[in-house]
């Protein structure tokens, strides 16, 4: 993680609590989708949440590559970069 | 060695555990049809309010014998596709009215209305463009979307604003391709299309309209909401299908592009598939007479329409959507309430749809009525007071509505 990588996923996880309605513990590696048992539209719905925060786009073909917080935390941190 | 079927588990569990309280919802079989709005249902007539059968003609006499006709004159299928040995002449004057009856130069017809939106998007898009779509888009689009291998932007359902702002934070060069749907499948609301329009004009774009469920329904003639809100000049291309108010099974794309023929050789989901049957070109191409002939069948849907909204509403059940449309939706408070509702109403002899995430927007629960302009008004009266009798208790419940 770089430095601004602990934000990120400190927001990220913030953002994710809405959908987390079985409680489970994120960690990084945790899987969005499997480990929080989410269906595919709530994950488009939280990246979506996350694409507003941050004043991004999160294409859905790169959202089929992202699994885990940790890579959705990179996907933000490249494209925050990108924007700036 | 992992079992392929693993990952298919999980829905066999659902499966199961929606097995216990009764029928399958997504498993139903008409072991006759009586017509577009009855049907036996386990061994019971029942009334069907769930087929998006918008117009009622699946069983108008000059639609069966112009399919007989077309069957006993042209064979059962075409056994090939249209790039081959499935083209036929009744296919071309289908693709020629249909242009005509929207007012376009070009339309091609598919073998279904999955397949237009399939052939359509990944027709027009490419790996270098971007689709902007909007986030209740039917499977079809998104199927549609993947196909085409561009970038998938996907924006606010119904919101302009949202589409404005992501189109200004576009970085990539190459095209942009924006898809609405003329009604919304699962809750029935339409677009704000000018403010959609008026997003066009700043940012640029092209623009498809899928009228799937609005087409025949919506607008003076019944060419779908770019009719109704007067603006088909700036809805680039329409997607429709035939399996709706048409009464058959296919889908056309139509637009006014000069290259738009060149699609028919950039569109695998129309050149690698088998044209549809002569029996079903001959339906749809009377069905679309019939519409044109019967402006009638358009007041009596809306007004059907109506009549089902604001008796649901009178009952106090919170609807999909805030205006009357031929899908009205009411919203349960969860999957297994949704579930044993909708088997009471089979049970007592109306067929809805139930409809459940992920096909669903927003983790909804929905019992989806389609409106017919073949129910009578004392079918819809009918629906209301089982629907009062079953789901009033229920669908109270529904928090935030």
């Amino acid at each position: 993680m770089n430095d601004s990588d602990p934000a990120i996923f400190a927001k990220i996880c913030e953002l994710l609590q809405a959908f987390n309605k079985k409680g489970v513990a994120l960690e990084p590696d945790l899987e969005i989708m499997t480990g929080l048992e989410i269906d595919s539209v709530a994950v488009m719905d939280f990246v979506m949440e996350v694409e507003d925060h941050f004043d991004i786009d999160i294409p859905l073909n790169v959202l089929s590559e992202t699994r885990s917080i940790q890579d959705l935390v990179k996907v933000v941190a490249e494209r925050t970069m990108r924007a700036a | 060695m992992q079992d392929l079927f693993e990952k298919h588990r999980g829905l066999g569990e659902r499966g199961a555990a929606l097995a216990r309280i009764g029928s399958n919802p997504l498993a139903v079989s008409n072991s006759q049809v009586i017509s577009p709005t009855r049907a036996i249902i386990n061994g019971r007539e029942t009334i069907l309010a769930g087929t998006n059968n918008y117009m009622g003609v699946t069983f108008d006499p000059s639609c069966i014998a112009a399919g007989q006709q077309a069957l006993a004159a042209f064979g059962t299928g075409t056994t090939g596709s249209r790039i081959a040995n499935g083209t036929y002449d009744m296919h071309l004057a289908l693709e020629r009215e249909i242009a005509d009856f929207l007012g376009r130069r070009h339309c091609i017809v598919f073998s279904t209305g999955y397949q237009a939106n399939l052939g359509m998007i990944a027709g027009l898009a490419g790996p270098k463009d971007t689709i902007y779509l909007d986030a209740d888009s039917h499977s079809s689009i998104y199927d549609g979307c993947t196909l085409s291998r561009a970038q998938l932007v996907r924006f606010r359902h119904n919101d302009p604003e949202d589409l404005d702002r992501r189109l200004a934070r576009a970085d990539h060069e190459g095209g942009r391709l924006v898809v609405l749907e003329g009604i919304y499948s699962m809750v029935g609301d339409r677009p704000p299309l000018a403010e959609f329009i008026d997003v066009k004009r700043r940012r640029g774009f092209q623009l498809l309209v899928d009228e799937a469920h609005s087409f025949g329904v919506l607008g003076r003639n019944g060419r779908g909401l770019a009719e109704e809100a007067g603006l088909e000049e700036e809805c680039d291309f329409i997607v429709g299908t035939f399996s709706k108010s048409i009464g058959a099974i296919g889908g056309f794309g139509a637009g006014n592009h000069p290259m738009f023929e060149l699609l028919r050789y950039a569109m695998r989901p129309y050149m690698f598939t088998a044209s549809s049957s002569p029996a079903s070109i001959a339906t749809s191409l009377q069905a679309l007479r019939v519409l044109k002939a019967k402006p009638e069948l358009r007041e009596r849907i809306a007004a059907n329409s109506e009549r089902l909204f604001n008796g649901f509403r009178a009952l106090g059940l919170v609807t999909g959507c805030g205006v009357p449309s031929p899908v009205v939706a009411v919203r349960c408070p969860d999957e297994m309430s949704c579930y044993a509702m909708w088997n009471q109403l089979l049970d007592h002899g109306v067929y809805v749809n139930m409809a459940i995430p992920p096909g669903t927007p927003g983790g909804l629960c929905l019992l989806r009525c389609s409106v017919s302009a073949a129910h009578t008004t004392d079918d819809i009266d009918e629906i209301i007071a089982l629907f009062g009798a079953v789901v009033s208790k229920g669908s109270r419940r529904v928090v935030n509505g």
